[in-house]
């Protein structure tokens, strides 16, 4: 790990977070384009939500952790509080990882 | 006696409604930062023991400000991949930014130049679906704020403070915390998906995101997600059409 490594990760990082705005800038769009990039900024949204709670580093993140965030969604879903649903969200994955004493790592 | 109930009761919705109103932000951006500190924390705990020296991960950390691409360079970078793989990998991990900034770059572009610059640089999951959970551009504007400038005040310090505890500072998985972030989003992004398009573009890309997940590199599937945005498009022509079938 080194500082060429950091200064070229965050440079490329901010390159494409500001690309967007300055984009954005020079051009007027329709309505239904804005439209679309607010769903596609979801669908991203929704695709990283569904692989974060799924996996970890490309395997199976393990059951407690789907059902923690499934309950979470059920929960946001009947409308609770937002910090019910992340508060019911983790208190499920540690209960069901203490229960299973699934080795933590 | 039943008159005076339901008069309280009316008052203390009212008094509840507004106070939801006015501070519907604090409680949510609060419990989301808690939850990414004790992650950024672990972060600093691991690259610290895998020997990254403790100002490189914090400078990491407020450099980037992508928690996901930091754990990956700190993970491929210590079990010796070549840095020009590192930065790809991270690179890769962080596209969908470009998406977000196109979509939300209206908005920045209201904040002025510096605004602009400086906003840009917050741009992370969690922001963008704070942004997004609001509809009107005022409220938008200040939700994107309020949690990019909270989460970019809590991450570096946290990655700090967890490398200064190395070991100590224990696993968040026992806590839980690694099902409490995806919640969050989710709950953040599920009221955007009762309209109808939005929910197949959203199902679709996030299934094709799953399926992806085990057979391409980290990053490339939620980008594959995009294909989602097929299910959206051909009744984007008909958006209104079907909103008014549907009687909203």
């Amino acid at each position: 790990m080194t500082l060429g490594i950091v200064l070229a990760l965050a440079a490329g990082t901010y390159a494409l977070r500001v690309a967007g705005p300055l984009l954005r800038d020079r051009l007027r769009l329709p309505e239904r384009w804005r439209w679309s990039l607010s769903v596609a900024s979801l669908v991203l949204l929704g695709a990283f939500v569904a692989t974060s709670a799924l996996y970890e580093s490309g395997s199976f993140a393990g059951v407690a952790r789907v059902s923690g965030v499934a309950v979470g969604g059920v929960l946001a879903w009947r409308r609770a509080p937002f910090v019910v649903v992340v508060l019911v969200a983790a208190g499920v994955t540690a209960g069901m990882r203490a229960v299973l004493s699934t080795p933590v790592m | 006696m039943l008159l005076f109930t339901i008069a309280t009761m009316r008052l203390m919705r009212r008094t509840l409604g507004t106070l939801r109103r006015d501070s519907p932000l604090i409680i949510p951006v609060a419990s989301m930062a808690l939850a990414l500190a004790v992650v950024g924390a672990s972060l600093g705990a691991i690259a610290v023991t895998k020997g990254v020296p403790l100002w490189l991960v914090t400078l990491m950390a407020a450099l980037v400000f992508a928690g996901g691409s930091e754990l990956l360079a700190v993970g491929m970078a210590t079990s010796g991949a070549a840095p020009f793989a590192v930065v790809l990998g991270g690179l890769l991990l962080n596209a969908r930014h470009l998406p977000y900034g196109l979509a939300l770059g209206g908005m920045l572009a209201d904040s002025g130049p510096v605004g602009r610059l400086f906003g840009s640089h917050l741009l992370v999951d969690e922001a963008v679906a704070f942004a997004l959970a609001e509809s009107d551009p005022h409220r938008r504007r200040r939700a994107y704020w309020a949690a990019g400038l909270t989460l970019y005040g809590v991450w570096a310090p946290s990655v700090f403070l967890g490398g200064l505890l190395g070991d100590g500072i224990g696993d968040p998985r026992a806590l839980g915390l690694d099902a409490a972030l995806p919640a969050g989003l989710l709950a953040l992004v599920l009221p955007a998906l009762r309209d109808r398009p939005t929910l197949r573009a959203v199902a679709l890309g996030s299934t094709v995101a799953v399926v992806l997940t085990p057979v391409l590199e980290e990053g490339l599937p939620v980008l594959c997600g995009l294909f989602g945005m097929v299910a959206a498009l051909p009744v984007a022509t008909g958006h209104s059409d079907e909103r008014s079938e549907a009687g909203v």
